[in-house]
């Protein structure tokens, strides 16, 4: 018995400590080659360092495997190294865009930028000038119209597919999927070619918010149809037993029951508009100057305000004022994804 | 047989139920109709030279009257094919592996960091993209072209004109790339994780290595969901605007040649002209907009069936 407690539980999974001074040795030898690499060939730069590394790296552990036990464990550790080389290269990019955004943004930050609109100033004027008053409230007031429109279409979308499981459910989960790969500029050359041409002949909020809309529609309605999915059917049975009709079952206790991720869907749908440029150029006129209404007169917004500062300005300060406008856009991008994230994670825990 | 009529409450809810998810068809109906109405007379005065001739100009008199006008797409659409091609090169075979390295080779903690950064990445705007494209990416990008013209110049598609390397097709690609790796990353994972669990087990049971498990069960069985999903790729990168607007010198000629700095798509040509454009030459963009919409349509259906009828077959 007493032998019994002395012997220790064995991990035989866990690499020993000779395998682990290997590995440590062959990553040296590897950053030692790619140094060797960068002085001897054309690579030069910090990703050219990146391309010796990965080159040196895949090539030792090959030779080490197949050293260790043959050519099975070494092809084994190619695709090993290959895809951690390759989701390195994949984080590579948003790394560099966040560090871009935030160490160029902030030196165009300050307290004007929300109080004050571009009415008074061109882009390439001093930073303390004009602000984002314009832009900030024509996205809210476009995402919100967008809002309003596309809610009931892709909640009613999603009920459709879950609740009535019409004979055209599988078209229209297909139309939406199409639906979400129309280029963005196409929706504007529709309220162009649809609305603005023959009908109100003048850009304007509106114009914008319904182009955004027809971006919105198939995010909400397919994130709202899987969650949708996820609720057991049991519930609708039991609404059905209690002797409701369909409808109140829907409405009592499906939808009540999706409520958070419903609201996710929302924000989901609106973390995709939010940067959305091309239709604005195309539909809203992109004013500077500070308008809450949006059937007349052009209307700014965050992406344009950034766009026009890019494309006019070649000065110091429209650059500050680019990747200022850009900041801003990424922060909200942030909270809404925070957001969308927080609430699914909650629901999902309890 | 006795059969219950619904009560009038629920034929009135299944009405309108019905007619609210029947709007996706009728706003894509409408696009389509619209567009082509706008660009009828485009299509009937071009007729295939619109897809072909590749000629697109608008000349006018003194008194600004239009003395000739044609309009062929040609080169945009060789643009647009070419530039979203070397994104989908360059993007799927990353994304392919970022994949599978978060499915199978990850550990928990690292992996759900991972598919969060990844998943904000997919939420980032292109004017972001286009932005930091041109900033930040461009310049590394031409040495990399040149790097490329020096050792593969030899390949026709890799030669140059003219040592002029900005702003070009490749480095529209490489943006089409960044931008389409989330995407095609996070289908390709969700592709992966549905593989069932017993065949995974049954590989590694048979002594069979990581590698030898992911050829045998893994890609057989999430070949054309991971396929499917490079067409949703590609589809995204051909109708992209913005981003490609900022990074692509966009000239109306047909290019060819990949690290040349001359070329453009549909969608940036739009941006580009409608702003000067008069009635006619507005409507040839309707046109020009019809034909992507189609084209991406036409990829999205693809990409649809194959992702769900290849997507679970496999040993």
């Amino acid at each position: 018995m007493s032998n019994l407690d002395q012997v220790k539980p064995g991990m035989p999974w866990l690499p020993t400590r000779q395998e682990r001074s290997q590995k440590a040795l062959s990553f040296l030898l590897s950053v030692l080659a790619s140094v060797v690499l960068l002085f001897t060939t054309g690579l030069n730069g910090k990703l050219g360092w990146v391309i010796a590394f990965f080159i040196s790296y895949v090539s030792i552990s090959f030779i080490t495997e197949y050293r260790r036990a043959g050519i099975p464990a070494a092809q084994d550790s190619l695709l090993t190294s290959i895809s951690r080389f390759a989701i390195f290269l994949a984080i590579i990019p948003i790394v560099s865009i966040l560090a871009t955004v935030i160490s160029k943004g902030w030196r165009g930050l300050h307290w004007g930028l929300f109080t004050q609109d571009m009415s008074q100033a061109t882009v390439n004027d001093s930073i303390e000038t004009g602000g984002m008053l314009a832009a900030i409230l024509g996205t809210f007031i476009m995402v919100g119209l967008a809002l309003i429109f596309t809610l009931p279409i892709s909640i009613l979308t999603a009920l459709y597919l879950t609740e009535i499981k019409g004979k055209f459910a599988g078209l229209i989960r297909f139309l939406v999927q199409a639906m979400s790969g129309v280029p963005s500029i196409v929706a504007g050359l529709f309220i162009l070619s649809s609305i603005v041409y023959p009908i109100t002949q003048s850009f304007s909020g509106l114009m914008g918010a319904l182009a955004l809309s027809i971006l919105m529609i198939p995010t909400v309605a397919r994130t709202a149809e899987e969650v949708l999915l996820l609720i057991p059917n049991d519930l609708r049975e039991a609404g059905l037993a209690l002797g409701a009709t369909q409808w109140r079952t829907v409405a009592m206790v499906v939808v009540p029951a999706v409520k958070s991720g419903l609201v996710t869907a929302i924000i989901l749908g609106v973390a995709r508009i939010i940067g959305e440029t091309a239709p604005l150029i195309l539909v809203t006129g992109g004013g500077d100057a500070t308008n809450f209404n949006p059937v007349s007169g052009p209307m700014g917004s965050i992406p344009f305000y950034v766009w026009k500062a890019f494309l006019l300005g070649g000065s110091e300060e429209s650059s500050y004022r680019t990747w200022a406008g850009i900041l801003v856009l990424l922060v909200w991008v942030l909270i809404l994804f925070m957001a969308a994230r927080l609430i699914s994670s909650r629901t999902r825990k309890r | 047989m006795l059969v219950t009529k619904p009560r009038r409450s629920d034929q009135f809810f299944r009405v309108i139920v019905t007619s609210g998810g029947m709007s996706s068809l009728l706003i894509l109906g409408l696009i389509l109709a619209f567009l082509a109405y706008r660009g009828f007379e485009v299509f009937r005065f071009e007729g295939f030279g619109l897809i072909t001739s590749s000629d697109w100009s608008v000349v006018e008199d003194d008194n600004g009257s239009v003395v000739s006008q044609s309009y062929g797409l040609a080169a945009m659409l060789v643009g647009t094919v070419l530039s979203a091609t070397i994104g989908v090169f360059i993007g799927i075979p990353i994304a392919v592996l970022s994949a599978l390295f978060l499915e199978f080779y990850a550990g928990r903690k690292i992996r759900n960091f991972l598919i969060a950064l990844i998943d904000l990445m997919a939420a980032f705007p292109s004017l972001l993209f286009g932005l930091w494209g041109f900033l930040v990416l461009m310049p590394s990008a031409e040495y990399w072209a040149k790097l490329l013209h020096k050792y593969l110049g030899w390949i026709p598609i890799f030669d140059v004109p003219a040592r002029f390397f900005t702003r070009s097709p490749f480095i529209a690609g490489v943006v089409l790339a960044i931008m389409i790796i989330p995407i095609c990353t996070s289908i390709s994972r969700e592709v992966f994780s549905q593989t069932p669990l017993d065949r995974i087990q049954a590989a590694y049971a048979l002594g069979a290595t990581r590698l030898a498990m992911i050829r045998a069960v893994v890609i057989p069985f999430g070949r054309g969901g991971v396929i499917g999903g490079a067409m949703l790729g590609l589809g995204r990168a051909m109708g992209e605007t913005v981003a490609v607007y900022s990074v692509l010198n966009i000239v109306y000629q047909v290019n060819w040649q990949v690290l040349f700095g001359a070329g453009g798509n549909i969608a940036s040509m739009i941006l580009l002209k409608i702003g000067e454009a008069d009635r006619e030459e507005t409507n040839a963009l309707m046109a020009a907009g019809l034909v992507l919409f189609l084209l991406t349509l036409i990829i999205n259906f693809i990409a649809n069936f194959l992702v769900n009828r290849l997507g679970k077959t496999g040993r």
